[in-house]
């Protein structure tokens, strides 16, 4: 009975995502910072799994960081993401997948905005109209990109060159997983395992051979808080709750984090740079950081693609560690080259934290 | 003005305002409390009271600019408030009363406003690599000054459409969708929100003393001691 009692609970917290069909919409962040994840996520979709993603070259922005950084009223962040809803409608599709977390909390709460008040709904309708002469339909499905990657976790694994175990131990690989707080902290029912049991990262860890660490500050904020990062001279607040995290994790000594948000995987990554250089302490083992990878990077390492071709040299926390567990294999004097393999020089070096 | 009439015609105070029970929980598991001098239960509690003269001291306040709307209240809330929501309805008014000028916190709007806005109508995106400086952002890390100086390259490298024509990474936005932009913002009250942050910040600058550019480069980078906890 109590079996049946949690499997019961446990059900709630599912979603029945759509196979295929969908509008995909890019992150703001993502694509300045993790610019090769979008492509990969995009490529594994159409090219491997052989789903129908569309991407117009229309699309912006859903301005939810303007938003969340309170420097726009609420009736234009919503008419922005009505004109998204309006350009998915003329390509013919139902579903919406983003790529950025802030965005899925943006779309969700203007969805359940409208749903409980529908005068607004209206005049965000005829806001679009008088400035786009556009009208829109309401998505059947939002979901966020990994979603999809959750979904599609066992084919991933099916075709895995690469599992999150260590090569030498055969040790199931220890992974942090970070969730993001808009997947699932505004509207519970909206993600995989809703806020209390969040399994969209964890499923995919599980898959791919990892195993998921436990650890007390596990669901803290990363520490953007949009304007206490965005501005300089806040960024206190946002180094601080990001030490927090790890000051909590160090003992249970990951391999690698996986994030969902595309701000984490920065915030995770570039703090521990800059807690290196304050305090001298670094979170690896051998004055290395923790490497901390998008959930595209990881499943596009589990499934054999060149770590540079994802963008892996783009971090400041090297990621050779991770790499050599797993036994990827990798070219270290092809990691910063540029296009055409030009030779761009390579990054300057940080003081303490030891890089590749 | 009665502020609390006027806070209830958000939407978003209409979400997260129930009846509060003062149970704390809020604060307990907020990331902004935990180094501000932060009171997520207290901030509630104040407009609960619907004093008209204790919310508007809190619109003046650096208070309401602590919270980084991570949310994480809203889901601990054990009468589904939202204080998160709540805080942004109040920053809201605060701005277009012009009360944010009266704290260091509430003046960032200013810098916010100018950057996050002139990214979104100019390139599409709240945040893009052409306007990413590395003076502004030291902790981007050696790795991304080498990405700043090299972007055809690195991008390009990693198969994005850097400022070309087309769907892809980090495309060029059609002007037509900018104009799209544009229009919406004229429409909804974005334009004028933009010109009111600008007329109230300008003000203030001249108060203090500063040029626009001194007061832009000042609410950004200055950090007066006494907001974090424990500090003089």
């Amino acid at each position: 009975m109590i079996y049946q009692g949690k499997q019961k609970i446990w059900s709630e917290y599912q979603k029945e995502i759509p196979a295929d069909g969908w509008f995909y919409v890019r992150s703001c962040i993502r694509q300045s910072f993790f610019p090769a994840s979008e492509k990969y996520f995009l490529a594994v979709c159409r090219d491997l799994l052989g789903k129908d993603i569309y991407e117009s070259e229309h699309h912006t922005t859903c301005g939810g960081i303007a938003y969340h950084c309170d420097t726009i009223p609420q009736e234009t962040a919503m008419t922005i993401v009505a004109r998204q809803f309006a350009l998915m409608k003329e390509a013919g599709y139902k579903n919406l997948v983003t790529s950025c977390i802030t965005s899925f909390g943006n779309y969700t709460e203007i969805l359940e905005t409208w749903r409980e008040f529908p005068e607004l709904e209206a005049r965000i309708r005829e806001n679009l109209w008088k400035a786009t002469r556009r009208e829109f339909d309401k998505p059947e499905y939002v979901a966020h990109a990994s979603d999809l990657v959750y979904k599609f976790r066992g084919e991933i694994a099916e075709k895995a060159v690469n599992r999150l175990v260590d090569v030498e131990t055969g040790r199931p690989l220890r992974i942090v997983e970070h969730i993001g707080c808009h997947y699932s902290k505004m509207f519970p029912h909206k993600g995989i395992g809703g806020a209390e049991y969040p399994y969209v990262l964890s499923g995919m860890v599980e898959s791919w051979g990892g195993e998921v660490i436990d650890y007390p500050e596990r669901r803290h904020c990363c520490g953007f808080g949009f304007r206490q990062y965005l501005v300089k001279a806040n960024r206190g607040y946002s180094v601080s709750n990001t030490h927090k995290k790890f000051e909590s994790m160090e003992p249970y000594h990951p391999d690698a984090i996986i994030t969902n948000c595309p701000g984490c995987p920065y915030f995770l990554d570039r703090w521990q740079y800059v807690i290196s250089e304050q305090t001298g302490k670094t979170y690896g083992s051998g004055g290395y950081g923790i490497p901390v990878l998008t959930y595209e990077e990881l499943a596009g390492l589990v499934l054999g693609y060149d770590p540079w071709d994802l963008g892996l040299q783009m971090h400041q926390v090297a990621v050779e560690p991770l790499l050599d567990k797993m036994g990827v294999k990798y070219d270290p004097d092809a990691k910063y080259l540029g296009l055409n393999k030009k030779d761009i020089l390579k990054p300057g070096l940080p003081s303490v934290l030891k890089c590749c | 003005m009665n502020y609390f009439e006027e806070l209830s015609k958000d939407y978003r105070f209409k979400e997260g305002f129930h009846t509060c029970i003062n149970c704390g929980t809020c604060t307990a598991v907020c990331p902004a409390a935990e180094f501000y001098k932060y009171d997520p239960r207290k901030i509630v509690s104040i407009v609960q009271t619907k004093d008209n003269d204790a919310i508007e001291k809190l619109l003046k306040s650096e208070t309401i600019w602590y919270c980084g709307e991570c949310m994480s209240c809203v889901t601990r809330c054990p009468r589904k408030n939202g204080p998160g929501l709540v805080i942004m309805a109040l920053r809201d008014l605060s701005i277009r009363l012009g009360f944010f000028t009266e704290s260091e916190k509430g003046r960032q709007i200013y810098p916010l406003t100018k950057a996050l806005n002139g990214n979104v109508l100019g390139y599409g995106y709240c945040v893009h690599p052409a306007t990413f400086s590395y003076a502004d952002h030291p902790e981007s890390g050696p790795v991304f000054e080498w990405v700043l100086d090299h972007k055809e390259d690195v991008y390009g490298r990693l198969g994005a459409n850097y400022r070309g024509k087309g769907p892809g990474v980090l495309r060029k936005i059609p002007q037509e969708d900018l104009d799209e932009l544009k229009a919406i913002y004229d429409v909804t009250g974005g334009t004028d929100r933009l010109e009111l942050v600008e007329k109230y910040s300008r003000a203030k600058a001249e108060q203090m003393g500063m040029s626009i550019e001194e007061y832009t480069q000042y609410t950004f980078s200055h950090c007066s001691p006494g907001h974090f906890n424990g500090e003089e």
